[in-house]
């Protein structure tokens, strides 16, 4: 079964990051932060740390204070309560700001300059910036150098924005929803170059509504809602703490029997097939397969983020 | 995957060669960004150098006393060009950067405020010098007007001083309106208040009532100032005209301070 070794080694992989990184020092922290503002709150007495070298998603609904937390740790706002420190030092700063990138969620860009001319001003503010052929190596910019940005498509602009936050060859990148509004083919591009990003050893957060971004994508996911922690941990952890599983067959079990079994939550009709939703499939799985030679069209869902994410978000 | 080295820009520059660095791209990249965008140099360059044409170069044989109303035109379409540069240059587009999040994102980066705002008010100051160039070549060629080279020269200076002190109230406006009204807005502002001046037709044919409320108007001081380079100015205190330009400036970048820092302490 190579594709389940696979799958296998990849969660050992991200696990192994994930216990390196918790031995060192965070490189950004937010320390009990509330943000309000006149009527709303933002962000409740909400604490994170970005360690060296892990890629870290911060997941929520829309209006969960994603965006205040990065606008925070950016030096944009200042926290109602709480502090917000970026290298040990004050987000504000100028030379902290030299080593942190950012790709923020802008409406419209100037669009009468051509794509080489706003890297090689954003290159400008950087004490040590990244060679422009470099850059656009790496964003993917080729060919489109000497486009007007009004010219471009919604996938080439979201690349031009994350071109913009490497000009400093940062440390420390931050992208708030990164792929938003792009087809599925730009978003995994995209994604590719984030990795890249990850395999040079940078530290990013990166806020996203998409679940299945932040399963491709982090070491460790943050589940906020309402400003608030409502959950950490691997994405398979956040995985597990979710509904459980669906396994989808055509049985001559019957459900009554089917609901009996350890661990299953429901039992649904779907058509010809039945879906079981149970927390420790393998199990379940194995007594149906015994109890029943005729099973066919076994399909096991892979843990979906999306029902965790909602329970999390939900129930508290 | 890739494991091709990094290429960085070697040895790391001075502190005066990096300012210098991002002083004169941010500026470069702000005038290219506005002489591109044709919505903007068109009408800011387009209508003082229309209006001329129309009104300067019909009056090319025309005087009132010892003016020559087309050179008299000269002036005050230049302060009504350069005016309009500056508001809608600053103040149209950094309302308009400021909404789109665009501004936000240069904030999240090193870049200096200051390169900022000096890149906006140089870029009004040279939007303001070619429409004064284009006008005078106008002037010139078509409407009969003599220069010497000591009025020239002074018109260019006062077009850099009238630009900086317009580019106060861009600032303002920036700052106060929302950015889609604020083409609206500035227009409204804009158009009033030059005619009022006498920007658009020699202040003295205007209602009486009119000409009393002109002192309180800073086009009026900047027309004054202009219009005093060809001797043409309506009273001999210069020094007036001046305190209510330079006034006016402080004015307008003292609130902005106060707004600006209020939006600071509430962010």
């Amino acid at each position: 079964m190579p594709a389940i070794a696979f799958a296998q080694e990849t969660r050992t992989t991200t696990d192994r990051v994930a216990d390196s990184v918790q031995l060192a020092q965070p490189i950004a922290t937010l320390t009990n932060v509330t943000k309000r503002y006149s009527a709303t709150t933002a962000l409740d007495g909400l604490s994170l740390a970005l360690r060296p070298g892990e890629v870290v998603a911060l997941l929520g609904p829309n209006g969960a204070g994603k965006s205040t937390a990065v606008r925070l740790l950016l030096g944009l706002i200042t926290p109602t309560s709480g502090t917000a420190r970026v290298f040990g030092g004050d987000p504000c700063n100028p030379v902290t700001r030299a080593r942190v990138g950012a790709m923020l969620q802008v409406a419209r860009i100037p669009e009468t300059l051509r794509v080489r001319e706003h890297l090689d001003l954003f290159r400008s503010y950087y004490p040590r910036p990244l060679a422009m052929k470099e850059i656009v190596r790496i964003a993917q910019l080729d060919g489109i150098e000497s486009r007007m940005f009004s010219q471009l498509s919604g996938g080439q602009k979201q690349r031009v924005l994350f071109g913009l936050a490497l000009c400093g060859d940062p440390d420390l990148v931050f992208l708030d929803e990164p792929t938003v509004g792009m087809d599925i083919e730009a978003r995994r591009g995209l994604w590719q170059q984030i990795r890249t990003l990850a395999e040079r050893g940078k530290t990013v957060l990166l806020t996203t509504h998409y679940l299945e971004e932040a399963d491709a994508l982090a070491h460790r996911i943050i589940v906020i809602n309402k400003g608030k922690i409502v959950s950490e941990g691997t994405p398979s952890e956040i995985k597990s703490r979710g509904a459980g599983r669906k396994i989808s067959c055509r049985t001559s079990l019957s459900p009554k029997y089917l609901r009996t079994l350890a661990s299953v939550t429901s039992v649904e009709q779907d058509r010809d097939a039945v879906v079981v939703t149970a927390l420790h499939a393998e199990s379940v799985v194995r007594e149906m397969l015994l109890r029943d030679e005729t099973l066919r069209n076994l399909e096991i869902a892979s843990p979906a983020l999306e029902d965790a994410f909602l329970a999390l978000t939900t129930t508290r | 995957m890739s494991t091709t080295p990094l290429i960085y820009s070697t040895a790391r520059p001075s502190i005066l060669v990096y300012a210098i660095g991002v002083y004169v791209r941010e500026t470069k990249y702000e005038f290219l960004k506005l002489l591109r965008a044709k919505s903007f140099s068109l009408s800011v360059i387009g209508f003082p150098v229309m209006f001329y044409v129309l009104f300067g170069v019909v009056n090319r044989n025309a005087s009132n006393g010892n003016v020559h109303i087309a050179k008299y035109m000269l002036g005050s379409y230049a302060c009504f060009g350069l005016v309009g540069a500056a508001l809608f240059g600053i103040g149209v587009s950094l309302a308009s950067e400021r909404a789109a999040g665009w501004l936000e994102l240069k904030r999240a980066s090193p870049m200096p405020p200051m390169a900022y705002l000096f890149a906006k008010c140089v870029t009004a100051i040279a939007f303001g010098l070619i429409i004064v160039t284009i006008l005078t070549t106008v002037g010139v060629t078509m409407a009969g007007v003599t220069l010497t080279a000591g009025e020239l020269v002074r018109m260019f200076g006062m077009t850099i001083v009238g630009s900086i002190c317009f580019a106060s109230m861009g600032l303002l406006l920036a700052l106060v309106v929302p950015a889609n009204a604020a083409p609206g807005i500035v227009n409204l502002i804009y158009l009033p208040m030059s005619f009022m001046s006498g920007l658009w037709m020699p202040i003295q044919y205007l209602p009486h009532w009119l000409q009393k409320i002109a002192p309180a108007l800073p086009t009026y001081h900047l027309a004054q100032l202009m219009l005093n380079i060809f001797g043409y100015a309506n009273s001999a205190s210069m020094a007036s005209h001046w305190t209510g330009l330079v006034g006016f400036t402080m004015l307008m970048l003292g609130l902005s301070w106060l707004i600006f820092n209020r939006a600071q302490q509430n962010a």
